[in-house]
């Protein structure tokens, strides 16, 4: 260490003593020495095992308050108002109406698992809209899902009403996969990923249900579980852009009689775009679902068939522009078909909430026809939700 | 898509065992979708980031050792990230997941950690990182947090690895995490991480000594993205283009700002690459002003491909913006 010192000490008187000498010559040699006992101050350091300047504390996580509640789930509501204007042939919502309003509670049960509940709130009544247990951490790269789920058939299946891009379901929701509520039921899921070529993300899901969604299946016996099936391929195209297919199977019961099967048949496919550096301004996508269905009845088979089409632009910020057209038989009389048109735009005040206007033009199998505004609220409070992708 | 109203066949129904034969079509799918692992064969650490920020970190840090990527490109907001099935794929191969932290990722990060089925990178797994807890984390707030403040983050100001001092400790805890998971080469991270914190020193006094002549100049920032930056390098952020945290500009507060820029004479407005230029544009027309397009993130242009040149470009930028504007 003497050395050191002595060194620096000379660097220093240097310049006093050799005045003559050019300035920036002794710069440079003062610099390349007190680099040198940096370097060497930083090696005896290391030798004597003392660990670097601690890092600055981390900050209180913060009030004792908050404290207290840390293991509460997060906790967020989401309002959902909506009122209807037009001729509804008998079929649209009320005037006025609190939709529904979801809360939500998800938390990390343990080092293995995670829950999510999803509560919905009618007017009257209370449901059990989601509730499940996801082991995370599973081996093989599996996940495995237990509760009270969506089931993964198509896209919009799985979506909650307040991620879906319009007030309503499309025609083909409504006939085939049991309307709002949609294919949901009590079950267990697994998942994989799925080798596949680079940058191809192949997702297979396998779900066993109770048998229970109201309108496509019913559990007559215990062993009248229904199965769903789901392929999903996504890829990159461009960093902006990106192809997202699906294929679905489901396999249940008809609530028309114990030894009756249904079976629906899905194709998805997503198209979006979202330029990076503009991605809170500018985004575009299009998606389409077609179901073909087999539903086995007393004396015949039914082969209903229903899709929508549907794009969203958004114009700025928090501006959003769509349309989607929808045409769908009923599941059980593939006679009876509907077929809708909407347009709809959705502003955005904040991240929060939601403002959105659309306007319906449906013409039913039976020759009715319906046009309606619809308004809608939407709020979020309490914990910050995921972005829907 | 007429109507092709098939009545179906007619024929008598009979019961299929339809239970065995779901349960055997359950099976299937479940055996079809156990069927190839995939190998996770590779010797070097696999690291992946939120930002790019982290990943020019731990690259100083990791050196040939380690494979690092980022999810989020350094020009695109990091609030506002999709979180896309092919970041699921990366997640779902790494060892380590470095992330900012302080709710910064919340929209987009959670769901893929809850569908990377990686034990490593869930909350509290071996390869968890949120490097937040080892920096400086200013602007956290102290009385109750509402919405009505904005977007606000309840647990402080997420852009901290704009100070060169965060950076050394967000190093330093990559290099920790690293020797943790790979112990055999702890000794070679450690001297990459002296080697790391030698430069940065260097370079830092580089930095003060460039902006020096510019301390405690007021400026006006698009988003609270630079507290930490006008803090190690002493600049004064007078106000927000946002009128708060993620919502956009107003005209109301838009007349404010122009007023305040007049007033106290504030010549620049810093804007992150990814937010609309107009606001911005047209307040310093009215101002006489300057829009000094800053980076928050490494990546943010070509040439910015670590952090050293992050801090090279951003100084050079107000240096030179400054300098103009007298």
């Amino acid at each position: 260490m003497r050395r050191f010192v002595f060194a620096l000490a000379m660097s220093w008187a240097a310049p006093l003593l050799l005045r003559a000498q050019d300035n920036a010559e002794l710069l440079n040699r003062i610099q390349a020495m007190e680099e040198r006992i940096r370097a060497l101050e930083s090696e005896v350091q290391a030798l004597k095992g003392q660990p670097a300047p601690a890092p600055v504390p981390p900050p209180a996580p913060a009030s004792a308050a908050a404290a207290s509640k840390i293991f509460n789930p997060d906790i967020a509501v989401i309002g959902n108002f909506l009122s209807a204007a037009g001729q509804g042939a008998g079929r649209g919502a009320p005037a006025l109406e609190m939709k529904e309003s979801e809360a939500s509670f998800q938390a990390i049960i343990d080092p293995y698992a995670r829950a999510d509940f999803f509560l919905s709130f009618g007017e009257r009544g209370v449901d059990l809209e989601e509730g499940y247990l996801t082991f995370t951490a599973l081996p093989g790269r599996l996940q495995l899902r237990a509760g009270k789920m969506r089931a993964a058939f198509g896209k919009v299946n799985t979506f909650h009403s307040h991620v879906l891009p319009w007030v309503d379901r499309p025609l083909v929701t409504q006939n085939l996969l049991a309307g709002e509520e949609g294919l949901s039921d009590a079950g267990l899921s697994v998942s994989r990923i799925l080798p596949a070529p680079k940058n191809v993300f192949l997702e297979a899901t396998a779900q066993v249900f109770r048998g229970d969604t109201e309108g496509v299946f019913r559990s007559w016996r215990r062993s009248d579980v229904a199965a769903i099936g789901h392929l999903r391929g996504y890829r990159d195209i461009t960093e902006s852009t990106n192809l997202d297919l699906g294929f679905s199977y489901a396999r249940g019961h008809s609530p028309e009689g114990p030894h009756l099967i249904n079976q629906l048949y899905g194709l998805d496919a997503a198209l979006r775009w979202k330029p990076l550096r503009r991605a809170i301004y500018h985004s575009f996508i299009t998606r389409s679902e077609l179901v073909w269905g087999r539903a086995q009845q007393p004396f015949q088979v039914a082969r209903p068939f229903g899709y929508y089409v549907a794009s969203d632009y958004q114009l700025a910020r928090r501006w959003f522009l769509g349309g989607r057209f929808d045409r769908s038989t009923r599941l059980t009389d593939s006679a009876l078909q509907d077929t809708g048109g909407s347009v709809i735009l959705t502003f955005w005040p904040s991240e929060f909430s939601q403002i959105r206007g659309q306007f319906r033009h449906t013409s039913y199998g039976e020759r009715l026809r319906a046009n309606e505004l619809l308004l809608q609220f939407q709020f979020s409070i309490g914990a910050h939700g995921a972005h829907p992708f | 898509m007429s109507g092709n109203a098939n009545q179906g066949d007619r024929r008598p129904n009979t019961h299929r065992k339809g239970s065995t034969k779901v349960i055997r079509r359950f099976t299937l799918l479940l055996g079809l979708s156990l069927t190839g692992f995939t190998a996770s064969a590779a010797s070097k650490l696999n690291v992946v980031t939120s930002i790019e920020d982290l990943a020019a970190l731990a690259r100083e840090v990791g050196g040939d050792r380690i494979t690092v990527e980022a999810l989020a490109r350094g020009y695109q907001d990091p609030h506002f990230v999709e979180a896309k099935p092919s970041f699921i794929l990366k997640l779902q191969r790494a060892d380590l997941l470095v992330m900012v932290g302080l709710q910064l990722e919340i929209g987009w990060l959670p769901p893929l950690i809850n569908q990377s089925r990686n034990a490593k990178v869930q909350p509290g797994g071996s390869g968890y990182l949120d490097v937040s807890s080892a920096c400086t984390i200013l602007e956290i707030p102290t009385g109750p947090v509402t919405r009505a403040m904005g977007d606000v983050h309840p647990f402080g100001n997420p852009h901290y690895w704009l100070d060169p001092d965060n950076g050394q400790r967000i190093a330093k805890a990559i290099e920790q995490k690293l020797a943790q998971l790979d112990p055999a080469g702890a000794a070679y991270y450690a001297q990459r991480g002296a080697d790391f914190d030698r430069r940065l020193a260097e370079a830092e006094k580089r930095w003060v000594a460039r902006m020096a002549p510019y301390r405690g100049r007021k400026v006006i920032t698009y988003h609270r993205s630079w507290p930490n930056f006008a803090a190690h390098f002493g600049l004064a952020v007078v106000d927000y283009v946002e009128p708060k945290p993620g919502i956009p500009p107003t005209p109301s507060h838009t007349l404010d700002l122009i007023n305040t820029m007049k007033r106290e004479n504030i010549k620049l407005i810093l804007v992150e690459p990814y937010f609309d230029f107009r606001t911005p544009n047209s307040i310093a027309q009215k101002t006489g002003g300057e829009v000094v397009v800053l980076l928050p993130s490494v990546g943010g242009v070509k040439q910015v491909q670590d952090y050293f040149q992050l801090f090279d470009y951003d100084i050079e930028l107000l240096v030179k913006a400054f300098a103009k504007a007298r």
